[in-house]
């Protein structure tokens, strides 16, 4: 059998530990017993394929999904997925979700007393191109309170899920977005000890992509695990 | 100069409004080839409570013991009609289920072949980046000498193991944290 080129394991600091005392939920779902290390084999290295004929153009406007406009800030979140190697990603699978210009989710369980809009539900998809590039057109979402400590809020952001060439690349994450006040606060933000790798996280605004008289943009890189430049016999 | 990897985040408790559009829990439509399995299992938090928001992905080889992704070259048959990959959004008592074929043996570390298993990744709101672990099934000799349940403390390597409840039905549960304990990998 081949020998098979692992994943590289992530860089100290940059990937958060599931135990996070600041962020109340992680006390009951954190596992308590070690880890036990995983060697990346073909199960590892092998991920799903996905299709364009899963995922629709129309599928990426999130402004379009209904009769009406969604109230709100139009703006542009476009990017490109890289492997930590610098190499462009084509064809994976970009999931997101966000919270209407309010603040509030198209979702039963969210009751914080903002309006529904019944143009925006709120979720969109993407599949890199050649160059690993996404683009999605949305509206801004809106910042809202949450349950975790005394009058805390979620800085505004946009859910991202996407899919590797592994398993092991598979990420989810959040995009915030630049000069946030309530980032600092957010434990969620805030649950990486390396300050650049959370402020890899704050979108940029994107001058280039803003469509005049239209919509702001903002750009979001997303950087998926890479594997090691040599083939290891027995992983690790 | 190589670039760092986004870090994670939770999925948070909305996962839904995204990731409900692919919902994938019967995997293998009719006249995929291997002995079919529908397994089923809840995920249970500290407290022992179902957790009702939880997103449950699973990745497997087909019966040949073939990965449908560009990554696998070994000569052995794919199928076009299964793509291994399923996803089910837990419900209100944290219940799962997939309905689909036993994969194959897959090459694993040393040259030795892996027992079968699926590969499973859970999200969840608390859980700031996935969680990931394996599924291996019941009364499989090759259980035995998997060179990945090998890596596991013996007394734990059970919490992998699903249990047999029917005619081609199996159930396994994951518990994130307490007695019963299922194992996590570092991954």
């Amino acid at each position: 059998m081949p020998s098979i080129t692992p994943y590289r394991r992530p860089y100290w600091d940059t990937q958060p530990d599931y135990l996070f005392p600041k962020y109340a939920s992680t006390v009951k779902r954190a596992p308590a017993l070690p880890l036990v290390v995983l060697p990346h084999t073909l199960s590892e290295v092998t991920a799903p394929v996905f299709g364009y004929d899963e995922v629709k153009p129309g599928d990426s406007d999130l402004t379009r999904q209904h009769k009406g406009e969604p109230v709100g800030e139009r703006i542009v979140v476009s990017g490109r997925v890289l492997d930590e190697n610098s190499r462009p990603l084509p064809g994976i699978l970009v999931e997101i979700w966000q919270a209407n210009a309010a603040g509030r989710y198209n979702h039963r369980v969210d009751q914080h007393d903002a309006p529904l809009d019944p143009n925006f539900t709120g979720a969109g998809r993407f599949l890199t191109d050649k160059e690993g590039r996404y683009r999605f057109m949305t509206i801004r979402p809106g910042e809202y309170p949450w349950r975790n400590h005394y009058n805390a809020w979620r800085p505004a952001h946009i859910h991202f899920s996407l899919f590797g060439q592994g398993i092991v690349q598979r990420l989810v994450t959040q995009m915030y977005f630049p000069g946030d006040a309530l980032l600092d606060y957010d434990p969620m933000f805030t649950c990486v000890a390396d300050e650049k790798a959370r402020n890899r996280l704050v979108s940029l605004f994107d001058w280039e992509n803003t469509i005049p008289e239209y919509a702001l943009a903002y750009r979001f890189d997303i950087v998926l695990r890479g594997r090691e430049q040599t083939p290891m016999e027995h992983g690790r | 100069m190589s670039l760092r990897a986004t870090t994670s985040q939770t999925i948070g408790p909305y996962l839904r409004i995204g990731l409900e559009w692919m919902q994938i829990e019967e995997l293998a439509p009719r006249g995929v080839a291997g002995e079919r399995v529908t397994i089923s299992g809840r995920v249970i938090d500290a407290d022992g409570k179902p957790v009702n928001d939880a997103a449950v992905e699973i990745w497997q080889a087909n019966s040949h013991g073939r990965y449908a992704s560009p990554e696998d070259k070994q000569d052995k048959p794919l199928e076009a009609a299964f793509r291994g990959y399923g996803r089910s959004l837990t419900d209100d008592e944290g219940a799962f289920r997939f309905s689909t074929i036993k994969p194959g043996r897959v090459p694993g570390p040393g040259n030795r072949m892996q027992a079968p298993h699926l590969n499973v990744t859970l999200f969840m709101r608390g859980l700031l980046k996935q969680l990931v672990t394996r599924m291996y099934f019941p009364d499989d000799a090759a259980n035995a000498a998997d060179p990945v349940l090998a890596l596991v403390p013996a007394e734990r390597r059970a919490t992998l193991i699903a249990r047999r409840v029917g005619e081609g039905a199996l159930e396994w549960n994951v518990i994130l944290q307490g007695k019963g304990e299922t194992v996590f990998f570092d991954f």
